[in-house]
């Protein structure tokens, strides 16, 4: 009787603890909110009270006078589809390269599938820079050599694209069943062919879902890098800004035009992956 | 018998044709960019010089020693990079440069070369084994050089030499300039108007427990924090402050879109939500603020607030409202019943219910979700600070289009790589042990 009286009494004490140490730990975080947005608002240029009441000025004054140039918005929009296929092809492009040289380093950084075991951790640090390098530092650099256009911005977001897949495809692959690889290499298979026939064809469900993710991850990296001067739409939606009032339907066409194509791949990849990871590789995520 | 044959050849048949089309159209697509992008044109666009000077700033510094020919008194001046700033006072020069008491100053170059300025402007280029004698006038150059070699680029108006090393003269009748490269990134820790400049390590540290003061009124290792972080050249402290306001912007866009997007989640999830009409509107609301992207919001927002960290938080915030309550409405709809039916027959209310029964199944989630977009948008919020003013973002953007600091773009990268890197293997940490329990 006296057991459970006392067990009783510290699993109390234990709990208390608990909820005073989970309650600490939510008054830092809120501390930490409510002080962060204090600080953010005084160092912005224009206070948070004193700017709510415009929010809506700007996409008020947009939809305005779309709306009353509505005639002209189709022709706008299919002046900027050219500006929206050369981002698409940027972040596809980018997304072939991330693809191939991602599969590539995670096979290479993989534990029991790399070729030269000792060189793993290189290899991964080497993700790890490719991973934490902003594509904006990179597109700047690419610009200020290659001069402006989509080449820097695919080499930036190719080059992020290879950190960020690579560290993916490798967590897939060390999933993948090591058997197929050890009756390869029973036969005699080399080591391209092992990888090909034995480790590619159990990863591509997954490899794939997570590249249609990237892409559309790369196709708002694409819009954003334009706006800071590597060309396709959002360099576009730059100048058509900057033209001001009177001029704000062509930058309306081209809002319209990017929401509706990140809401397509959006939902394109999400339905592909629901697919893939689902359908296709027996309910192993 | 024989169906099942032709049946397994028809499958071979198609895999192969599969397996030849996929390599063939990724080719054809591939040719089809090299055409839409110019890369045969980009080759020729290429500035490869932009680059060359681009790695050589990347690890050093150059030197500007200048005569401004047509002053009224012209003197020579030592000025890193030709900044104001860094300009050497009298007497304090670099060693690699001697005035003699008749006005000549003699810059020492690498590999033995060296140019002298004499008092009346005349130039003397001893380089490569050979002498030069170069004259500014009123009306443009005289020299003695009658068969320039190929490292020296002559006219009436204009002499440019390129030496080894980086080093360079340059004589126009307006102006004599010698560029001289050192490595490293002069004036990192102290700039010229600190009495700490030009002090060794152990001098440093030497002088951080001495009595004696080299300014007054406080002691020697406050006065070098102070100098150190007031920098004039490499103004460390206003750095601190924009990686500071970048972290914060990823921060509170995080945190306080993952507060706004769980209650929501619940409205969104076809197990929680009151009805098919909530779940589908909250679906939408959701798929808009994705759509919307951070580009977009970041200009919106910016219209009413103005530049600053404020408009990235927000701007990331709204973003990631849209993609949590897709994630975290997903892991709702995965969420096992049984807790909450087990509650439910206690007579728990539905907030204990969610209390007890849903939010300890979905807390790692979550939190690893939470960790896993704080962390990528740390890098975010330098782009968007680029584009609305706030942070390193900014700072880098700025270094980066007067095309003359790359030391320190150089210093930008790498203090956001380290960030980004640190972020990352901070919450690979914290999600390794929330997953473990």
């Amino acid at each position: 009787m006296t057991d459970t009286i006392q067990i009783s009494a510290e699993y109390r004490a234990a709990a208390g603890r608990k909820r005073l140490y989970s309650g600490l730990l939510w008054a830092v975080f809120a501390l930490l909110m409510i002080s962060g947005f204090g600080l953010a608002n005084d160092r912005n240029a224009g206070g948070f009270w004193a700017g709510l009441p415009q929010i809506l000025d700007f996409p008020a004054e947009l939809v305005a006078e779309a709306a009353a140039k509505a005639a002209n918005l189709p022709g706008l929009m299919l002046n900027a589809v050219p500006a929206l296929i050369e981002t698409i092809n940027i972040a596809a492009v980018a997304t072939l390269i991330g693809v191939i040289g991602g599969g590539i380093m995670a096979l290479i950084s993989t534990p029991g599938l790399a070729p030269w075991p000792r060189l793993i951790p290189v290899f991964r640090r080497l993700l790890d820079i490719a991973r934490a390098i902003p594509e904006l530092v990179i597109a700047l650099v690419f610009i200020f050599i290659l001069g402006g256009g989509p080449v820097p911005a695919t080499l930036a977001i190719a080059f992020h694209a290879v950190g960020a897949l690579g560290k993916l495809f490798s967590e897939v692959a060390e999933n993948a069943s090591p058997k197929p690889v050890e009756g390869l290499q029973s036969v005699g298979a080399n080591w391209i062919q092992r990888m090909w026939f034995g480790v590619i064809p159990q990863v591509a469900p997954n490899w794939i879902s997570y590249a249609m993710l990237r892409f559309e991850i790369n196709i708002r990296a694409s819009a954003i890098l334009g706006f800071v001067g590597a060309g396709g739409i959002g360099y576009e939606l730059r100048n058509a800004i900057s033209w001001g009032q009177g001029r704000y339907d062509a930058a309306a066409a081209i809002f319209i035009l990017l929401f509706l194509t990140i809401v397509f791949f959006d939902q394109l990849s999400s339905m592909a992956r629901e697919r893939l990871v689902r359908g296709n590789s027996g309910g192993r995520i | 018998m024989a169906e099942l044959n032709a049946g397994v050849h028809a499958g071979f048949r198609r895999r192969r044709i599969i397996s030849l089309a996929v390599p063939g159209v990724v080719l054809a697509y591939l040719i089809y960019i090299a055409v839409a992008f110019d890369l045969a044109g980009l080759a020729t666009r290429a500035r490869w010089d932009n680059g060359a000077l681009l790695l050589q700033d990347f690890w050093s510094y150059k030197t500007h020693v200048t005569r401004q020919n047509r002053a009224d008194d012209p003197e020579v001046v030592t000025a890193i990079e030709g900044m104001r700033n860094a300009t050497y006072a009298p007497g304090q020069q670099p060693d690699w440069i001697t005035a003699a008491p008749d006005g000549r100053v003699t810059v020492e170059l690498q590999r033995d070369n060296s140019v002298t300025i004499a008092a009346d402007g005349a130039v003397t280029l001893d380089a490569q084994g050979e002498v030069f004698h170069i004259t500014p006038t009123a009306t443009g150059i005289e020299t003695d050089i009658t068969d320039p070699p190929d490292w020296i680029n002559l006219s009436d108006k204009r002499l440019t030499a390129t030496l080894p090393a980086g080093a360079r003269l340059t004589v126009t009748r307006s102006r004599t300039e010698v560029f001289r490269r050192s490595p490293g990134w002069e004036l990192f820790f102290f700039d010229l108007s600190s009495p700490f400049h030009g002090k060794s390590l152990p001098q440093l540290i030497g002088l951080a427990f001495s009595s004696d003061r080299l300014e007054q009124g406080r002691p020697n290792i406050a006065a070098m924090a102070h100098d150190f972080w007031t920098n004039s050249v490499w103004h460390h402290g206003d750095v601190a402050w924009a990686m500071f306001e970048t972290l914060l912007m990823a921060f509170l866009g995080t945190f306080g879109a993952g507060l706004i997007s769980l209650p929501l989640a619940f409205m969104a999830a076809s197990n929680f939500a009151p009805s098919r009409v909530v779940r589908q509107v909250f679906r939408r609301i959701f798929d808009f603020l994705r759509g919307v992207d951070a580009l977009i919001w970041t200009i919106v927002l910016a219209r009413a607030f103005g530049p600053g960290p404020l408009t990235g938080s927000l701007a990331i915030l709204m973003t990631d409202t849209g993609s949590f309550g897709k994630l975290f409405s997903e892991a709702l709809e995965n969420v096992d019943e049984k807790p909450v039916e087990g509650l439910r027959s206690t007579g728990a209310a539905a907030l204990p219910r969610i209390r007890w029964g849903v939010m300890p199944q979905i807390a790692p989630v979550i939190l690893s979700q939470l960790l896993y977009y704080f962390e990528s948008n740390t890098r975010s919020a330098t782009i968007i600070g680029a584009i609305t003013g706030g942070g390193i973002g900014l700072l880098l953007v700025q270094a980066i289009q007067t095309q003359k600091d790359w030391e320190h773009v150089t210093y930008y990268i790498l203090l956001v790589v380290l960030l980004v890197i640190a972020m990352d293997w901070v919450s690979g940490k914290i999600r390794a042990r929330l997953i473990r329990g």
